[in-house]
Order: structure tokens, then C-alpha cells, then sequence
């Protein structure tokens, strides 16, 4: 362990206050340059090449050859800044771009993310953060092997976090992707490429210490990049700049406006035609494939009549159509059941805003919760952040600061939703087909929002909009009519976002793999270079992998990384817990709670998603109330009809609890000596 | 040294912040959940309680409980001697 600091991490604090200032100087000069007549285009590539850039020189500034530096950054890590780069570590594209679009969505009932993504950190707090510093070594499969003895529960734990990490990464890439092609107007695989090299800049070159102190610089960005529109929505609705606290008012117009429209016949009309139109697709889904068949003939029919002297126009466009047409029956069953569901939900009368339990009953939001919480507290790429602080007490603030910075963000997020949702009611609805604002147009373009005259009174209706959850964020800064810069910045946010928490992944499934796997079975004789050599490359492959799995933009991967809670929560939760609180859990008993949580969970969620599975009414996402519990008891259970561990296990358990002190380092498996 | 039977008692004061603190952790969240129609009953600021309990109440109460348990657990270090770090 190294004791000495150099300039940089004695003078954290200024230069950070520095590089704020200098930031807030950034986007000053950016607004006025774009008052001079910057054009947007270019505003949008400036943010991008200096954010990426100043990631890139972080990178390149902190590369590092010592393996204490590369794997846990030296365990110099102060527990203001550790928190700062756990809180954008852990939130991704979908805190910053898609945590208010849910809320403005879900209403009351989308708080179980509110709340499950926080609650978990006192878990965390309590349950382990200071018992792993104690430990103190690389990875969380690390303490599995040591605690438990023998390869086989490290191989489980390296499983565990190869599955969760990965489809996570993926989430984290396509987030990157949509950011800068969208952004930038390049297509979608160079976006990919651009941010691939940001993060890779960083983390190859110097591992866990690059990735925190650019985790810490871009934190500073992406909560700049939060505030500063809701805080400017906040004057425009209120007059007073102070979102968390004025959005309580605007929940009450809400409420009122909302009364209106449930009982506005305007609005029923719209309401009846999309539930006819749910009805008309329901028996077009029967009808497969006949239905598909006989809509792609009465096209080409239509086609074929079409005079010789017919504008070009009208035939490209019944080509465009026969061109949209699914091309299998299962494409099109695939197609038309979401279309349907969207009807559906359009031509239910809509619920309060703020009245709970509309849209999720109150047990699947309490499950939710749950699930989310529990699934925090096991996530590896957050848990490995605390072995990087210099001791126990400062791991243990440093879980308080880590909540507190994305406190920040996520209490701020309901404000965000709120406003949004006043600005949609109060100028969208109501307002004349031929004056829909700029913004409408703009993001309908790229099928973020989408309003149409369904019964053609010209006049727009509540269940005539359709915004999705993205939508919120990324459109406020229009939508407030704020100048371009703002927007330049909200998409640098994204960006940091997705970016910050795609390099503590990276490194999680490349650590278990250098580290565990090869380090630690394959060759543990190998050399310092030879592991950070086969680190740095694995850091590379793993990363174009992401990316070409990126590519095919699968919709599954917004699910994967739901249900990468209930596998976090189920697999390792009980076994770290167990074996820290729980001095007799054995290392079979250990197996066989991984094995059975992880297995029950993953049975629940292929059952409950493609089979209809259904135990007690919960949702798919749930999944990790079964495995859980399953998981702990097993534990338990098992420990006490296998051999009690042996005296040096026991003892070391009881080691991890004091923060004083060596762990009893004569006493222990050769595997915790040595470095 | 410390004495072993030291050691047990700050563990066992330990267990017992650690149980305290989560009852409030459950009660913020999860009892807000189960009584919230009571709860939005009562309005501030505009707020109904229920629904502020969610979006902000509870976070908010969570950032309190682990400083307050960092607090807490570096006074217990001092008080058993087992403190890894001097100020």
C-alpha cells in the first residue's frame, strides 16, 4: 500500500473548484458566442470534443504502472470525492435522461425508482461498506474466494458480475451512441465509436485511479448540466428559482387541469376512437397471418391503379407504406401488440397525476422498491468504490456523500416531471393544430414525441400527446424555450453520465477476469506487467464487445437491466451479508445461496416474461422477492448441517468488525497474504 | 490490546444503531408507501404528504441516517479503542 500523496491528491480540492469555475466560464462564453450567431451545429461538437477531451487528458494525466494505483487507485481516495465518483459511477443514462421521463409518466407510482435507487445506500452503509474497506483488496469476487475458501465460490461470484456488468454496459453504450449521433448528426456506430474512445482513453491507461478522477470531473457536469434547466423552468412556471421546493404548488394545478380533462367530451371522443382503434388491431392480431397478407394486397392493389400520370409523390408514398409493412407474421404480431397497448393505455381515462397506485398496485410498487434497493447494495461496481478510501471511516462518510451528490439529482427529478407536465397541460393542451410549438416538431422528428389530430376538431387533446420517458430531459431545455447552449449542455450531461458509469463497468468485468480468473487460478506468478498488460487489453476487447453487441439495438436490453437488479440482489447480497454478519456460514452453504438465489430469480423472470409464469400477482421485475429470501435462508440452512468453517475463517470474520488493527494476517489462507 | 469482551460490546452496540437505523429506513419508505392516502390528507407547501414522503422525504432521510451512522460509528471507535484512523 502506498502512503505517500503527490501534489495532485493534496490539492483535490482547488483544482476541482478550478475546474468548476472554469466549466460555468465554458458555457458562459458558449451563450454569448451563440448570441453573437455561433450556430447551434457547432455549439453541440464544442461540447462534446472539450467534455470527451478533458476526460481523455484526466486519462492520459493520471496513467499509472503500479498495480495498487490501476486496481483501487492507490486507497487515496478522500471520502468527499470517493462520493462524488460513486454518485456518477452509479447514476447512468438512465437516472440523468430517463429518471423524470418515468416519474412524468408513472406519476406517484414512478417514486419506487426514487426511492429504491437511494434506500439502498443505507444498506450499503450498514451492511458492508466499512466491513469490505477492512478487507481491502482488488474485487468482490475477491472476498467471495477469501471468505468462503476455494475457486468455486470466486467463480460464482465472477459469474454473478460478468452477467450483471455486461448487459449494463451495453444500456450504458447505446445511451452514448443515441447522445452524440443525435447531438452531432453523425450516425449511430461512430457516435459509439467517439464516446468508446473517451472512455477507453481513461481507463486503459490508468485504471481505477483515471476512472475516479474523471467519475469525480464528470459528476461536476452532469449536475451542473441537471440543475441549471430545471432551475430556469422553475423561474419561468413560479418565478422563483428553487425547483425542489416550488413544484408542490404546480402538483396542485396539475391536479385541477387533470379534473378538466377527465371529464371534457372532447376528450372522451379522442378516448373512444383510440380505444375503437385498439379494438380494430386486436382483431388484426387474431387474424394472423391472413391480416398481413391481405393489407400488403390491397397496398400493391392501390399501387397497380394508380393512374399512369399519377404525381410521383403519391406513389412513393404507398411504396414507403408497403416498405413499412412487418415483414413475418411474428414481426408483425411483435409490432401491432405495442401499438395496441399504447391505444389502450390512450383510451383509458387518465389518472391523477399525484393519486397513488394508478398505474402499479401497492404491493409490485413495495416489491419494486425492494428489488431496487437490495440490488444497489449488490451491484459490484459500486461496492468495489469502497475499498478506495484510506480507511474505514472515511468509507464509512463516504457512503453519506456518495447519496448525498445523487440526492442532488434525484431530488430534483419529481420537480423536473412536475413542470414538464404543467408546461404539456397548460400550452400543449388546448392550443390549435397550426400553432404546435417548435419543440413538437423538432423531437417528433426523431420519435420522442408524436401529437395528431386523431379526431380532426383541430384542436389538440390530452390523449392526442404521446411523449416518451427520454423526451423529458432532453426536450425541457426547448420546451422552456432556453437558448441552444442549454441543450449543448443537457446532452454533455447525458454523455457524462452514460460515460462515467460505462468505465466503472468496464472495469469490473475486466478486473474479474485479469484479476480472479487469470491472476488468481490461471498464473499467480505472473508479473505486474504481464497483469496489467492482460487487464488493459481485456479493458479494450470488452469494450468493443459492448459496442458490437450495441449495434443491433435489441429491446430487450431496457429490461436486462431491470432484472440486473433482482440478479444483483439475489446473488450476492446474501452471501456478502452472510459473511460479514454470520460467522458459521459455510462455503457450501455459500454455493448453494448464490446458486439457488441466482436460479429461482432467473426462473421467475424467463417464466413470469415469456411463460405466464405468475406467483402471488408480481411483475416481472420483481423477481428478486423469490430469490432473495431464498437465498438467505439457504444460507442459513445449509451452514447449519455442513462443517463449521475453520478457526482462521471464523476469526477472520470477526476482524473485518474491527476497524483497527491488521487482519490476522499468520492465521489466514495464503491467498490473503502476498501483497 | 483489546480485551475480547470490549470488542463483543461494541459489537453488540453496534447491531443494535444498525437495527434502529434501519426500522427508520423501513418506516420512511415502505410504511409511507402502505399509508399514503392517509398521509396525502395532509398538505404543505402544496405537497400532499404521502406523495412528498416518496419523492423527497424519504432520500432526504436517508442521507441523515448513514452520516448520522458514520457519526455514530467514529464516536463507538473511539469510545472501544478500535479506531483505524487518528484525527
Amino acid at each position: 500500500m502506498e502512503k505517500q500523496k503527490d501534489v495532485f491528491t493534496q490539492n483535490l480540492g482547488k483544482i476541482y473548484l478550478l475546474y468548476t469555475g472554469v466549466f460555468i466560464l465554458f458555457i458562459i462564453a458558449l451563450g454569448i458566442a451563440e448570441q453573437m450567431g455561433l450556430q447551434p451545429k457547432y455549439i453541440g461538437w464544442t461540447f462534446m470534443f472539450v467534455t470527451v477531451g478533458v476526460y481523455a487528458m484526466i486519462g492520459i494525466l493520471s496513467r499509472t504502472a503500479k498495480l495498487s494505483q490501476y486496481y483501487i487507485a492507490g486507497r487515496q481516495v478522500p471520502a468527499v470525492f470517493n462520493g462524488m465518483a460513486t454518485a456518477s459511477d452509479w447514476m447512468s443514462a438512465a437516472s440523468f435522461i430517463g429518471m423524470a421521463g418515468t416519474i412524468y409518466i408513472l406519476g406517484y407510482d414512478g417514486l419506487a425508482y426514487i426511492m429504491g435507487w437511494t434506500g439502498g445506500y443505507v444498506l450499503l452503509a450498514v451492511f458492508l461498506a466499512p466491513y469490505l474497506r477492512k478487507f481491502g483488496q482488488f474485487t468482490i469476487p475477491d472476498f467471495l474466494g477469501v471468505r468462503y475458501g476455494g475457486n468455486f465460490a470466486r467463480n460464482v461470484g465472477i459469474l454473478a458480475a460478468m452477467i450483471t456488468s455486461f448487459t449494463y454496459l451495453i444500456a450504458q453504450i447505446t445511451g452514448v451512441g443515441i447522445i452524440t449521433s443525435r447531438f452531432l448528426g453523425i450516425p449511430f456506430e461512430i457516435g459509439v465509436f467517439v464516446g468508446l474512445m473517451g472512455i477507453l482513453v481513461c481507463s486503459v491507461l490508468g485504471g481505477m485511479r483515471a476512472v475516479t478522477w474523471t467519475q469525480v470531473a464528470q459528476y461536476i457536469i452532469l449536475i451542473i448540466a441537471y440543475l441549471i434547466p430545471v432551475t430556469v423552468l422553475s423561474v419561468k412556471v413560479t418565478g422563483v428559482p428553487l425547483p425542489q421546493v416550488m413544484y408542490g404548488q404546480v402538483l396542485q394545478k396539475i391536479d385541477m387541469k387533470e379534473k378538466e380533462i377527465i371529464t371534457d367530451t372532447k376528450e372522451q371522443e379522442v378516448r373512444d376512437i383510440w380505444k375503437q382503434k385498439a379494438a380494430e388491431l386486436d382483431a388484426k392480431i387474431k387474424a394472423l397471418p391472413g391480416s398481413l397478407e391481405s393489407e400488403r394486397q390491397a397496398l400493391q392493389s392501390k399501387l397497380a391503379a394508380l393512374p399512369a400520370d399519377a404525381p410521383a409523390k403519391d406513389r412513393e408514398a404507398i411504396e414507403k407504406e408497403l416498405k413499412a409493412l412487418p415483414k413475418t407474421p411474428e414481426e408483425a404480431k411483435e409490432k401491432w401488440t405495442e401499438l395496441k397497448k399504447a391505444a389502450e393505455a390512450n383510451a383509458k381515462t387518465p389518472k391523477p397525476y399525484i393519486q397513488p397506485f394508478a398505474r402499479m398496485d401497492m404491493k409490485n410498487m413495495l416489491i419494486l422498491t425492494f428489488c431496487l434497493m437490495v440490488g444497489t447494495a449488490g451491484l459490484p461496481h459500486i461496492l468495489m468504490r469502497f475499498y478506495t478510501t484510506p480507511s474505514v471511516k472515511q468509507a464509512r462518510s463516504s457512503v453519506g456523500w456518495a447519496l448525498f451528490f445523487i440526492f442532488l439529482l434525484y431530488f430534483s427529478a419529481p420537480a423536473y416531471a412536475a413542470f414538464a407536465r404543467w408546461e404539456v397541460l397548460s400550452n400543449l393542451v388546448g392550443q390549435h393544430f397550426s400553432v404546435i410549438p417548435g419543440w413538437v416538431a423538432s423531437w417528433a422528428k426523431v420519435g420522442l414525441v408524436s401529437v395528431k389530430d386523431i379526431n380532426g376538431d383541430g384542436i389538440i387533446q390530452f390523449a392526442e400527446i404521446s411523449l416518451k420517458p427520454d423526451a423529458i430531459v432532453l426536450a425541457t431545455p426547448e420546451i422552456a424555450g432556453l437558448p441552444y447552449v442549454i441543450a449543448g449542455l443537457v446532452a454533455a450531461g447525458g454523455l457524462a453520465a452514460a460515460l462515467s458509469t460505462a468505465d466503472g463497468l468496464l472495469l469490473v468485468i475486466a478486473n474479474a477476469l485479469s484479476h480472479d480468473l487469470y491472476f488468481k487460478q490461471i498464473n499467480p506468478k505472473a508479473s505486474v506487467t504481464v497483469r496489467l498488460t492482460i487487464s488493459r487489453v481485456l479493458l479494450i476487447l470488452v469494450a468493443l464487445l459492448g459496442a458490437w453487441v450495441a449495434k443491433f439495438k435489441l429491446a430487450i436490453i431496457v429490461e436486462l437491466v431491470a432484472w440486473a437488479f433482482s440478479l444483483a440482489a439475489a446473488s450476492f447480497f446474501p452471501a456478502l451479508v452472510m459473511g460479514i454478519w454470520y460467522k458459521k456460514a459455510t462455503r457450501p452453504a455459500a454455493i448453494a445461496g448464490i446458486l439457488v438465489g441466482l436460479g429461482i430469480t432467473i426462473f421467475y423472470i424467463i417464466g413470469s416474461r415469456f411463460y405466464g409464469l405468475d406467483w402471488f400477482g408480481v411483475k416481472t421485475v420483481g423477481a428478486g422477492i423469490f430469490g432473495l429470501p431464498a437465498g438467505f435462508i439457504t444460507i442459513w440452512l445449509v451452514s447449519k448441517f455442513t462443517k463449521e468453517p475453520p478457526k482462521e475463517i471464523q476469526d477472520f470474520v470477526e476482524s473485518l468488525r474491527y476497524p483497527k488493527g491488521a487482519l490476522k494476517g499468520d492465521e489466514l489462507p495464503p491467498e490473503l497474504k502476498g501483497h | 490490546m483489546v480485551e475480547r469482551t470490549q470488542l463483543q460490546s461494541y459489537w453488540k452496540e453496534n447491531q443494535k444503531l444498525t437495527a434502529i437505523l434501519l426500522l427508520i429506513w423501513f418506516l420512511v419508505s415502505y410504511g409511507a408507501v402502505f399509508i399514503v392516502n392517509t398521509l396525502n390528507n395532509i398538505t404543505i407547501f402544496g405537497f400532499p404528504l404521502g406523495y412528498y414522503m416518496g419523492a423527497q422525504g424519504s432520500i432526504a432521510t436517508f442521507v441523515i441516517l448513514i452520516f448520522y451512522y458514520a457519526y455514530k460509528m467514529n464516536k463507538l471507535d473511539k469510545k472501544y479503542n478500535v479506531a483505524d484512523e487518528e484525527e
